[in-house]
């Protein structure tokens, strides 16, 4: 049994399903993100974990304990909220030793713990600040050493970086994911922000509409995505309508309009098909070359990002322009598409 | 030139307002009882002779009970309104709100003479304690504004930060709410007490025969002779005002302020 599982839990607000029958399993020690466009339902299913909303039906067990009907206030989990909710009419030390006072320990190792914790969060010496004098990563800081503090078996973080500026949240996502490896603790991430769930999580749960669309590793999720939402969320994509023109052994041919006929590998699909069966091929910008291929385009617009620049090629008889990132040489004239028909990502086609 | 021009005008204004206010304190000091000018001489009889009249003294007690009782029980209607209001999405706030306001809008002299007629239809004696039940009508809507401005500052997540971390209910608002919220109650408990204090409508038609000191101070206006006496007394309510209202402000002030830094979801 998994650490952490959520069961066929449902959550209605009046006539609207927030959370759709969702089945999760969290391995102890994981960290996991729920990564999804707001209104996914992500918040609701991670407040439902805290215990601060009640499903409407299903299980939520931690560590092998049912959960319905256990208060928030005496289940194994401590939040960080994404306002922080720092008590403002506290110091930083009385913030984070708030969970502490009841647990019955002597004053001199409620300090040693609190003053441990501030270190571990690199806030030695701050613990007579008051709320109002800290700045926005501080704060994070406080929120989280206020949480980990009470030793939780699950560390439930919401939106936790999205308050703060580009270079501080690409440095806490580093001290975040480190944290997470030398306490062992099991964070929950939810994040609408597709970067920090790749860049901190081991696994990651895509929502949508109240539902869990696909569960993987950050590099599974990007490079075999199972649907089109998935695809199309997680980082940049061209999207190509095609159909299966023959299935021999491990090699599939499709007819891809423009694109001409297509090899495909066989595993790339994850779902079955019969020939004649219309799918949707995907690649990712970076996997597309702009010289040596078989489809004729033109650069439309060209940007210049430094490591890299991206390209819209235009390809005649398609309206949408192909999105292709490279760290080549900037092309001149007409371009030949090409890519290795090992990228495609295929997935099934949706009316 | 224009800036002289609006000196000159909120110098005039400033004097308009507080000038009549220390005539109270300076002809209570004035050995004559006509009150004009020049004065007279320098006494503080008046003062003595208010400490040795039971009937004022009593009065002065009359409406520090009924102010005191007021202001605890608005502010806690108020209190619980205020969470109400601003915590639950409830059918029909704005309809209770403008009811609960109602009464800052009927002229105090037609709402007194309504509750008076209610009382005599159903045989309700007149005491000090309609005077607060009268009180409670026109306090309650004041210690509703304050408190619903406090509440909307409040972050809701740090109930539940607290909770998290282990407080239940009663201990959250003991460690959280109650701190968070002690400004506006205190703000709201002064500003009750105060309008309850000065009141004198409602008090005049609900008091019975145990007078508050402002219809005790309109009853002694018949004797000239008693008129130094009640500068006195005005005098020292006036200095205690001034005291409260400066306390209010610096507590209202000096309290937590809402997180500004929070960026909510």
């Amino acid at each position: 049994m998994s650490f952490l599982s959520v069961t066929r839990v449902i959550k209605r607000f009046g006539d609207v399903e927030a959370v759709k029958a969702v089945d999760l399993e969290v391995p102890r020690g994981a960290f996991f993100a729920l990564l999804g466009p707001s209104g996914c339902g992500k918040t609701t299913l991670l407040r439902m974990i805290a215990g601060f909303e009640q499903p409407d039906d299903g299980v939520i067990a931690i560590d092998g304990v049912a959960m319905n009907g256990v208060p928030a206030h005496q289940r194994p989990t401590n939040m960080v909220f994404q306002s922080y909710a720092i008590f403002p009419h506290l110091n930083v030390f009385n913030n984070v030793a708030y969970g502490l006072r009841r647990d019955g320990l002597g004053k001199d190792a409620l300090r040693a713990r609190v003053e441990a914790m501030l270190a571990t969060v690199r806030l030695e010496g701050m613990g007579a600040r008051r709320a109002d004098q800290l700045s926005g990563g501080q704060r994070q800081r406080v929120a989280l050493a206020r949480a980990l503090v009470k030793q939780p078996k699950i560390l439930l973080l919401d939106e936790p970086l999205g308050a703060l500026d580009k270079r501080l949240r690409e440095q806490m996502q580093v001290e975040l994911r480190a944290l997470q490896k030398s306490l062992g603790i099991t964070f929950l991430l939810v994040t609408h922000d597709q970067e920090e769930a790749l860049s901190m999580a081991d696994h990651i749960a895509v929502m949508n509409g109240g539902r869990i669309l696909q569960i993987a590793s950050p590099r599974d999720l990007y490079e075999r995505p199972n649907c089109r939402e998935v695809a199309d969320f997680i980082g940049e994509i061209n999207f190509f309508h095609a159909s299966v023109k023959e299935i021999a052994g491990d090699n599939v041919t499709c007819n891809a309009g423009l694109l001409g006929i297509v090899p495909v590998p066989r595993r790339a699909f994850g779902f079955a098909i019969a020939a004649g069966d219309h799918v949707l091929l995907a690649l990712r910008p970076e996997r597309i070359t702009l010289s040596g291929g078989t489809v004729a385009g033109e650069i439309a617009a060209a940007s210049f990002l430094g490591e890299r620049s991206h390209y819209h090629a235009r390809i005649a008889g398609r309206s949408e322009p192909v999105f292709v990132a490279s760290s080549g040489p900037a092309p001149k004239g007409p371009v030949m598409l090409g890519w290795n028909p090992a990228d495609v990502i295929a997935l099934p086609f949706v009316e | 030139m224009k800036n002289r021009w609006l000196l000159v005008y909120a110098a005039a204004y400033l004097a308009f307002l507080y000038l009549p206010v220390l005539f109270l304190p300076l002809f209570s000091f004035n050995a004559s009882q006509y009150i004009a000018f020049p004065l007279t001489g320098f006494t503080t009889q008046w003062y003595t002779a208010l400490f040795a009249d039971t009937a004022m003294l009593q009065a002065l007690s009359n409406s520090l009970k009924v102010g005191v009782v007021t202001a605890i029980l608005s502010t806690l209607l108020g209190l619980l309104a205020a969470k109400a209001v601003t915590q639950y999405r409830l059918k029909g706030t704005g309809t209770a709100l403008g009811f609960i306001g109602l009464p800052l809008f009927i002229p105090d002299v037609v709402l007194g003479i309504a509750l008076l007629l209610l009382l005599a239809a159903i045989g309700f004696p007149l005491s000090l304690a309609t005077v607060v039940l009268g009180h409670l009508c026109l306090c309650t809507p004041f210690a509703l504004a304050v408190l619903i401005a406090r509440f909307e500052g409040f972050d809701r997540s740090l109930e539940e930060a607290s909770a998290d971390l282990g407080e239940n209910g009663w201990m959250t608002f003991w460690r959280v709410t109650f701190p968070l919220m002690l400004p506006g109650i205190t703000a709201s408990l002064l500003l009750t007490f105060i309008t309850s204090f000065d009141e004198f409508l409602i008090a005049y038609f609900l008091s019975g025969t145990d007078a508050t000191l402002p219809v005790f101070f309109w009853s002694q206006l018949r004797f000239p002779a008693r008129l130094p006496v009640v500068l006195a007394l005005g005098a020292l309510i006036l200095l205690a005002s001034v005291v409260l209202v400066v306390l209010a402000e610096v507590v209202r002030n000096r309290g937590v302020a809402p997180d500004k830094k929070t960026i909510g979801a």
